[in-house]
């Protein structure tokens, strides 16, 4: 339906015809036509469903192959009977600075995750850095240092790396790219394709933290907060867990799209229902705060250093308690069930004891007013 | 939270579920006005709660879903102006313009930002002389009077670099609108609370004795609409038309004086376009002459970028409460909130968002 | 539309010419204009809008009304126990 664009020099203003009129609305068809997607909008890199559809359309078709395909945190591979993770990731974060971290120590925590959630012991890092014109070398190097300092707690070696500079307005300070190297354990085989009904659903502590850390150093939405990211490495959380029950189908980190997009994925990947129950929920008076303030839920906002963990019903108690006996897990939860009722659909017992259903979001979420 | 968290208490919101399918003989057909009330009703599984004894309707509160094509146009044409900054709440970014939307824009190299509060914007303004800082100012009557002090602020800075694209609605008028129309099958209504906290219950109380229906002015939070909805099916069941206050934590019947005067200061109130309904009389505010400077309308000659309406989709049914989202064919299928056809499913709060973000599963396609 | 939270006033300050609060929303705090709301006290409850206070929040109502609907819900949860009223949904 072609849209003409009037040159008639009219307002608002001065409509010609506004009688009292009762509307008579009988009879309407909607014909506005589909938008058009031809360019990567910021909502492609948020990790809800217009990422997902990237994948499906653009790099899958081209690059796909049985290992990619699975599309997990990462991909394990086999070279003499050992198993080795390899993983590979990107941090834009803006600011650059926030409490509880960095660009930097959040690209060594991402990265060992992303190893961890595979089960796997992380080893070595790569870091590749692409870095503004006219980017202060002290940022810089306080960075690097924050790197260092974070690898080294973690037991990792950062083994190699790359350093490209663009031109000033390109690349908002710094981008770090990295690649993980990680042994899987044996016996350990952690997929998203692996939920089944009846697994419960566990976190391992506070939601949205990260996010709203973040958020809360943005220009335009600036406020006072106690609440320091949770960038944190979970490879040692995960052993523990891995070392009070082998009975553990799938580990996820819920970065960007939070909560939500995480259990959406796995619920597609395994092709189940899932039902988390709101009460159940952790998030933090300071988060939930923030939340109702700029009209956010915590299920969509960004982690950085937490698990979900998808455990078999007999073991969830033992997972559970693996969990708070460690200091990144003090505060781990059951937060639902898998069941065989809506596959792929994740919904919700409210507080109020109705349904409804906790959707992959299309892009970013917005603060709202309305 | 205080004052939050005790109206979501499960069991009081249980007992007024469970009163009002005691009270009502019938099944009442009820609208929220406020697209904020729409939002907790889906999020909250209320329509759930009172399935058969009370049949809700939402009202045109989504002033995102009722902001005219050629206004969106009209902002995305700043935004693509070098020298402008155009600040917005989260809220518009999305909504599909004429070929594009803000979003979109951004990504094509825009200077479009996000803000919480229109005081955030004149800040940009200050902090930015070099750039010529448009505040995308929507909202109904709540959010006007932070709109107004944004304006004397900005005048009182001595700021020339300052204006904002104005997209203000007035809700009775909407409501009289629909009340006249003779499909209506309304019976009572739960007024939008914060707008009441601004300007007060009177333009509620005229709806009342103009149309003998009864309205009762509602918060936010599921307590409050399930206990405003318990004293409509009260009124009705008894035959009685009257204004109540729900909220009264925060509505007083001659609401905010100084929100008002503000808004008095700073605007007029004049006819203006609902998107997908049409013209609506004296139902928009719009900047006073002498607040021209700070007008993006007349500052940036925005007058001659018109859109042409499409043929209405049902987005105007949906809006004026005629139809549910789910009786839109394209509900789910063609039109979802990765590709809206309309408004409703754009904006967080539209009726056709919050059914296909909270309520689908229940819907047979 | 209209999405209002209410707050605490932790602090009164003056910003500009303008009165500014300092208000708590359950552990963050945001300044907030106060010049719609000249009675707001520290210590008060204000609804706050788009970084705007709307209104004060009415402790008395508030209290007043809520007793009301307490009662009612400890009422429906006896009747549920003693199996006298029909089971909820």
């Amino acid at each position: 339906m072609p849209r003409t664009i009037n040159t008639n020099a009219t307002s608002l203003h001065s409509e010609a015809v506004s009688t009292d009129e009762p509307k008579d609305l009988t009879g309407f068809s909607c014909p506005v036509p589909l938008p058009a997607r031809e360019r990567i909008l910021l909502g492609h890199g948020s990790g809800g469903r217009l990422s997902a559809d990237l994948l499906r359309q653009i790099f899958l078709p081209a690059l796909g192959n049985p290992i990619l395909d699975r599309l997990d945190d990462q991909a394990v591979v086999s070279l003499n009977g050992i198993r080795l993770a390899v993983t590979t990731d990107s941090f834009v974060v803006k600011p650059l600075f926030f409490r509880g971290g960095n660009i930097g120590s959040l690209a060594v925590h991402g990265t060992i995750n992303d190893l961890a959630m595979g089960g796997a012991e992380p080893l070595w890092l790569s870091a590749a850095f692409i870095l503004e014109e006219g980017l202060p070398l002290e940022i810089l190097k306080r960075v690097v240092d924050s790197m260092q300092e974070a690898a080294a707690s973690a037991g990792v070696q950062i083994i190699t790396g790359d350093t490209k500079v663009v031109e000033k307005g390109s690349a908002d300070g710094l981008f770090i790219n990295t690649t993980g190297i990680g042994r899987v354990r044996d016996g350990v085989s952690l997929s998203a394709s692996n939920a089944r009904p009846g697994d419960a659903i566990l976190v391992s502590g506070f939601l949205g933290d990260h996010g709203i850390a973040i958020l809360a150093e943005r220009e335009g939405l600036r406020f006072e907060t106690q609440v320091d990211s949770d960038s944190a490495p979970l490879h040692d959380l995960v052993a523990h867990l891995l070392a009070g029950t082998r009975e553990i189908r799938c580990l996820r980190d819920p970065t960007r799209g939070g909560l939500s997009s995480t259990l959406n994925e796995i619920a597609a990947g395994s092709r189940v229902g899932m039902e988390l129950d709101e009460t159940a929920v952790p998030v933090r008076e300071e988060v939930r705060g923030a939340c109702e303030m700029l009209g956010l839920d915590p299920l969509y906002v960004a982690n950085e250093g937490k698990l979900v963990g998808i455990v078999a019903p007999s073991a969830a108690q033992d997972a559970l308690r693996a969990l708070r006996n460690h200091p990144l897990g003090k505060d781990a939860a059951i937060i639902g069930r898998v069941n065989a009722e809506h596959p792929r659909m994740v919904v919700m017992r409210t507080l109020l004891g109705t349904t409804r259903i906790v959707d992959m979001l299309a892009g970013d979420q917005l603060p709202r007013i309305c | 939270m205080k004052y939050l968290d005790e109206y979501r208490d499960a069991r009081i919101a249980r007992a007024l579920a469970a009163e009002i399918r005691r009270c009502s003989s019938r099944p009442w057909v009820l609208m929220e006005i406020c697209g904020g009330q729409t939002h907790t009703l889906m999020r909250y599984g209320i329509d759930e709660l009172l399935r058969g004894s009370v049949e809700l309707v939402h009202g045109p509160g989504c002033p995102v879903c009722v902001t005219p094509l050629e206004l969106i146009d009209r902002a995305i044409n700043l935004a693509r102006r070098r020298e402008v900054t155009l600040v917005s709440y989260g809220d518009m970014l999305r909504v599909p313009g004429s070929d594009t939307d803000l979003f979109h824009l951004k990504a094509e190299g825009g200077d479009v930002r996000i803000v919480y509060s229109p005081t955030d914007a004149v800040n940009l303004a200050r902090s930015l002389p070099e750039r010529k800082v448009v505040f995308f100012a929507i909202g109904f009557e709540t959010t006007a009077p932070a709109h107004a002090m944004a304006v004397l602020q900005a005048e009182r800075l001595g700021l020339n670099n300052f204006s904002l694209l104005v997209s203000h609605v007035l809700v009775p008028p909407a409501i009289r609108s629909l009340l006249r129309s003779p499909k209506n099958r309304v019976q009572g209504f739960i007024a939008p609370g914060h707008v009441c906290t601004v300007v007060g219950c009177r333009d509620y109380e005229e709806l009342v004795s103009e149309f003998r229906v009864p309205i009762v002015v509602g918060g936010f939070e599921p307590v409050d609409l399930l206990e405003a909805i318990r004293m409509l099916v009260i009124q009705l069941e008894a035959g009685r038309t009257e204004l109540e206050n729900q909220y009264v934590r925060s509505v007083q019947y001659e609401g905010n004086r100084p929100a008002q005067a503000a808004v008095a200061r700073v605007f007029e109130a004049a006819d203006r376009k609902w998107r997908g309904i049409g013209s609506i009389p004296k139902s928009g505010l719009f900047l006073k002459p002498e607040y021209a400077a700070f007008d993006a309308e007349r500052i940036f000659n925005l007058h001659d970028i018109c859109a042409q309406e499409p043929p209405e989709c049902i987005s105007a049914e949906v809006l004026l409460g005629h139809k549910k989202p789910t009786d839109c064919t394209a509900f789910g299928n063609r039109c979802t909130p990765d590709k809206p056809l309309g408004a409703p499913m754009v904006s967080s709060e539209g009726a056709c968002a919050a059914y296909y973000q909270y309520k689908r599963h229940l819907v047979t396609l | 539309m209209c999405l209002a939270i209410p707050g605490k006033v932790a602090v009164i300050e003056e910003k500009d010419g303008i009165r500014t609060g300092r208000v708590q929303f359950g552990g963050i705090t945001r300044q907030a204009c106060l010049d719609f709301v000249p009675e707001a006290q520290e210590g008060d409850y204000v609804m706050v809008h788009v970084g705007f206070a709307i209104s004060v929040v009415d402790k008395e109502e508030a209290e007043r009304t809520y007793a009301l609907l307490e009662s009612m819900g400890l009422l429906a949860d006896e009747l549920e126990s003693d199996g006298t009223a029909p089971a909820e949904s």
